[in-house]
């Protein structure tokens, strides 16, 4: 069976001569949650754009199934969706419902389904009421979850996000959170949130200096403070991870075809 | 929301006003534009001495603002904001061209001939602003730039509307905050030397904008942008958007080709 993530020594160096990725392997398998960890700078933005083919480095690199390269990017495209950290970079239409529609359309959708795409999505996201505002007149919370639909618009295999929880407030954070957990794909987020990869992921990978340092089920790497500590990493004092469960996954038809893949 | 910028108070200016159901708003707005485009160049093309075209295109202005229910106060709210820099560019007239009576006004002479010109581009550029409150107060942004669009003005064009649009609230809050930073560290200028920390902030925020458009850039390729921006909701004239172009111009055309003739 193909897989999500497949990249065996990828490398790639900015032009200023900084090396962005230095060597990354990194397997992910179908309807995973894995959430990428490390500091500022550590190479995590880098990869995202990369799983997108936005960035193209050497080694080699396929995402959900396709290979990476400059005659795969329409469909790379179509199956990965990339949720950006600044929801103002990434809802760039007048109105909501014509920025969840632009992937649809661009994917040579007709408008009567795009039309049921941006409902789906929308939806998704319990967003449904905000068709036809102006993305400014949305809050932080709110412009993220519309960040998020515009992707899932596209229906992508893949989902990645990267900093889903930056800059909200905590109720903006649970909400995003309640959103998160019953999408049902499979999910790499970049976060320097702990608790929430704690609530999300089954998995974690550490990237320190572009390179994977750490792989691993999350409980084990969140309750390892030497090898945090080692990555300018920390869980927020008093934070008992025995008493965060993981969230339960959705049952829908992805849930199905993956149990039934693993039997 | 709002940061407190620099211009907030203008940018508050725009958008819808009046009764949002009323039958001008909903309009399509390549009605609009093509009615109350016809109006100004109406104006424009006549001289003052056949002042009944005038009156009749400040009436057709007034049957229009009222079907919208705008209130009088709401237009000159708007009006203000526009006209004193249209009829600056026109002030000098009165004191350069010469020819009939002239007056002394203190050290100025003003000539009769130069008043009338002033008079007539006054009462044209007050036509004309009022046509562009009012197609701006009953239809939202991203409809005239539809409207726009369908009219087959170049796509460049819209679409580089559609982004200012877009980002210009982004781009005032980011002034806004950058204003707050500088007054909260005792910023005030007093002489033109303190200019140049000003000159700085304009630098900033000129490289975020670049990095921002980039950002954005990205974010529509990552959602399969390849050059054409697709449309959600087509236009579609109806009978009502019709008459209303075929009101204007025949209230309009024959006045004006009277004025002509009789001239």
């Amino acid at each position: 069976m193909s897989c999500a993530v497949h990249a065996v020594g990828l490398v790639y160096s900015y032009p200023n001569g900084h090396r962005g990725l230095d060597g990354i392997d990194l397997h992910v398998s179908h309807g995973e949650r894995v959430a990428v960890l490390g500091p500022n700078g550590a190479g995590k933005t880098t990869l995202m754009l990369h799983l997108n083919g936005l960035m193209t480095g050497s080694g080699a690199l396929e995402v959900a199934g396709v290979d990476v390269g400059q005659r795969t990017l329409g469909e790379l495209r179509r199956r990965v969706g990339l949720v950006f950290q600044d929801p103002d970079d990434q809802l760039f239409m007048p109105t909501v419902g014509e920025d969840v529609a632009f992937g649809p359309l661009n994917m040579g959708l007709d408008r009567a389904a795009a039309h049921e795409r941006v409902a789906e999505a929308l939806g998704a996201v319990r967003m449904q009421s905000v068709t036809e505002r102006a993305p400014y007149q949305l809050s932080m919370g709110e412009r993220r979850r519309v960040a998020i639909a515009t992707v899932l618009a596209m229906r992508p295999q893949l989902l990645v996000l990267d900093e889903p929880s930056a800059n909200l407030d905590p109720r903006a954070r649970r909400e995003l959170l309640e959103v998160l957990a019953r999408i049902d794909r499979t999910m790499l987020v970049t976060t320097h949130d702990l608790p929430l990869a704690a609530e999300l992921c089954e998995r974690a990978v550490i990237l320190a200096r572009g390179r994977v340092v750490a792989d691993g089920p999350c409980r084990e790497i969140l309750g390892d403070p030497e090898l945090l500590w080692a990555n300018d990493l920390e869980l927020p004092s008093g934070f008992d991870l025995d008493r965060v469960e993981l969230r339960p996954r959705p049952h829908t038809k992805h849930s199905e075809q993956r149990e039934a893949s693993r039997r | 929301m709002r940061g407190g910028g620099l211009c907030n108070h203008s940018l508050e200016l725009t958008g819808l006003a009046g009764d949002p159901t009323s039958p001008v708003h909903r309009l399509d707005p390549r009605a609009k534009i093509i009615g109350l485009v016809a109006v100004t160049l109406v104006a424009v093309s006549t001289p003052l001495a056949a002042w009944p075209v005038f009156a009749g295109c400040a009436l057709v202005q007034v049957a229009v603002a009222a079907s919208a229910r705008i209130s009088p106060r709401e237009i000159w709210r708007r009006v203000r904001f526009v006209l004193p820099l249209v009829l600056l560019a026109a002030i000098f007239l009165p004191f350069v061209r010469k020819g009939g009576p002239s007056y002394e006004i203190g050290p100025l002479t003003a000539y009769e001939d130069g008043l009338e010109v002033f008079g007539a581009v006054a009462l044209k550029a007050t036509i004309g602003t009022v046509s562009a409150v009012l197609l701006g107060a009953t239809s939202t942004f991203p409809a005239v730039l539809r409207g726009l669009e369908a009219m087959r003005v170049p796509r460049l064009l819209v679409l580089i509307a559609a982004f200012m649009y877009r980002y210009l609230f982004v781009i005032v809050e980011e002034a806004g905050r950058m204003r707050a930073a500088l007054a909260a560290r005792a910023y005030r200028p007093r002489t033109a030397l303190h200019a140049g920390a000003l000159g700085r902030v304009a630098t900033a925020m000129f490289l975020r904008t670049y990095a921002r458009g980039e950002r954005v850039y990205h974010a529509m390729l990552a959602r399969g942008y390849t050059g054409a921006m697709p449309q959600l909701s087509p236009l579609t004239l109806r009978r009502a958007d019709l008459l209303f172009v075929a009101l204007v111009l025949l209230a309009l055309v024959p006045l004006r080709v009277a004025a002509q003739v009789s001239a």
